[in-house]
């Protein structure tokens, strides 16, 4: 086959996979054998598109080839007898031929809040929804998580056999519980979009797979939810997940190093992606709906929108952080704040609030970092120094222990 | 599916309610109980002594050890479960929430196996 037929049916796999996973586990009730007789769908598929073309309808095409080997492997079951019910409504339930125009229901909303229910661990949440909704293989989420495969393979297997036996709905949750697991849904998605745009650890800063998957998930939920009130904070979300990677290309320079906001080629920033993620804010704060990711992509706008590090708008950053703040209070968003309330008011402004922090703040190094940057602004090298070795002391992250290191370099360059 | 929903409290605390906080009590589960009846997910459900009644019993090399007290030491001691046959998880979930336990102590969820 040649590389590019290869190609073009891997890209379809990828962008049919969630959908037909979906359908799929809707009607065989059964992750496991609907995972099973879609790799064994995309098996014949890969055999047969080679030859006879993709068609026009692929996840149709898939989720009929599916569902016959499910109709099979459940004929053969020796629980037969017991499964004859289930056998019944699949076959009787759709029209099991393939029809070239006509597009699958989709199941995804269902099959997400089945993947970040809160009985499963929130690193099976992830690794469930990269599999199931991604449709990534287990070896690229074992290497985005840095374990070992089997450890992967390992997690799903456990996450899934919870789903059969803790009897983990697949439904969309009643509206009491909905607002709740939304934000976990979201949560996750947040998680891997974080995961890619700052490895917690490793060598590169930037896995951009898992931003562009982030984002992707994120676009499908913001289609299924139905109404504006409940999809503000998932528009809210990819908005600010397209604000933060359009700076993907200008974070790391040509040296591999990390280079800060501030310092920043803005030639570089993606401006169709900062225009979309600003279109989805505009229409997204009329509906008076706010919450934390909205906040934060407005931060970001701001940023996007400044020509030049100098034309920040700080303080009405520092007055977005401080709604923030009152919203959901979180470390990152208190060591962010005390630095936008440094660029309005003074250096010495931001150390104070700093260092009213106190304890909770000694372990988390972007609050050292901070600190040994504000100390720096303010020509205080010693103590800068000081803050620098401190937070490359708790920095995970190579590129950034990096970045830290020239700073503490410079500290003690007389 | 059925669910056994093990209820787990501090049972010192449990012992120094006065005796209307105890009948309080008794009047939340029986109020729960003929909720989960009248939903029809009511299976059974039974109230434990405490602690200091548990006989922990092992057979080593054929012989029968029998000692005082529970398996595991813990901070939150087992005093009752309920049976229940719920739809699915999120039922049981919002099952398990009506325990008067549930808001001092907690309610562990078990899927119960079916042999096939």
């Amino acid at each position: 086959m040649s590389e590019k037929t290869h190609a073009v049916i891997e890209n379809t796999f990828r962008q049919e996979y969630g959908r037909v996973l979906a359908a799929l586990i809707s009607q065989l009730r059964d992750f496991e054998l609907a995972e099973d007789v879609l790799q064994d769908a995309l098996m014949i598929a890969l055999e047969r598109w080679e030859l006879e073309g993709i068609p026009h309808n692929p996840g149709a095409w898939l989720t009929t080839i599916a569902k016959r080997r499910a109709i099979d492997r459940l004929r053969r079951d020796s629980n037969f007898a017991r499964k004859q019910p289930l056998l019944v409504e699949i076959e009787t339930s759709e029209e099991p031929e393939y029809d070239d125009m006509k597009p699958i229901a989709d199941d995804r909303l269902k099959l997400m809040f089945t993947c970040c229910h809160p009985s499963l661990a929130l690193e099976a949440q992830v690794a469930l929804t990269l599999r199931t909704l991604g449709g990534l293989s287990v070896i690229e989420i074992a290497r985005a998580f840095l374990v070992s495969e089997p450890t992967m393979a390992q997690r799903l297997a456990r996450a899934r056999g919870k789903i059969k036996v803790a009897g983990i709905p697949y439904s969309i949750p009643p509206a009491h519980l909905l607002v709740e697991r939304l934000d976990a849904l979201l949560a996750v998605i947040y998680l891997v979009f974080n995961e890619g745009y700052c490895a917690t650890s490793g060598d590169s800063l930037i896995r951009s797979e898992l931003c562009g998957e982030a984002i992707r998930l994120c676009r499908i939920l913001v289609d299924l939810l139905p109404d504006d009130s409940l999809n503000a904070e998932a528009r809210g979300l990819l908005a600010l997940m397209l604000l933060h990677d359009s700076r993907r290309n200008a974070r790391v320079n040509a040296a591999g190093e990390l280079v800060l906001l501030e310092d920043q080629d803005r030639s570089l920033w993606d401006r169709a992606q900062i225009r979309e993620g600003i279109g989805i804010l505009e229409a997204v704060l009329p509906l008076r709906r706010p919450g934390s990711y909205q906040l934060q992509a407005a931060i970001s706008a701001i940023h996007a929108e400044a020509l030049s590090a100098d034309e920040t708008d700080w303080p009405q950053i520092a007055e977005l952080y401080r709604r923030l703040a009152a919203m959901t209070s979180s470390l990152v968003i208190e060591v962010n704040r005390a630095v936008a309330i440094a660029m309005v008011d003074g250096p010495h402004e931001g150390l104070q609030r700093l260092l009213s922090m106190g304890e909770s703040m000694e372990n988390y190094y972007p609050f050292h970092a901070a600190r040994a940057d504000l100390l720096r602004r303010s020509n205080q090298r010693e103590a800068a120094a000081d803050a620098y070795q401190q937070a490359l002391a708790l920095c995970q992250n190579n590129l950034e222990k990096a970045y830290l290191q020239r700073r503490l370099d410079e500290m003690n360059a007389d | 599916m059925k669910y056994l929903l093990l209820i787990y409290g501090n049972e010192a605390d449990y012992a120094l309610m006065t005796e209307a906080e105890q009948e309080a009590n008794m009047g939340e589960h029986m109020a729960f109980s003929k909720m989960a009846r009248e939903r029809n997910v009511y299976v059974g459900g039974e109230a434990l002594h405490p602690t200091s009644a548990t006989t922990t019993v092992r057979v080593r090399d054929g012989k029968t050890l029998t000692t005082d007290g529970p398996f595991a030491e813990t901070k939150e001691q087992l005093g009752g479960f309920y049976m229940v046959d719920c739809k699915d998880l999120d039922e049981a979930i919002e099952i398990a929430s009506k325990i008067p336990e549930s808001r001092a102590g907690s309610i562990e969820i078990r899927p119960v196996v079916i042999f096939e």
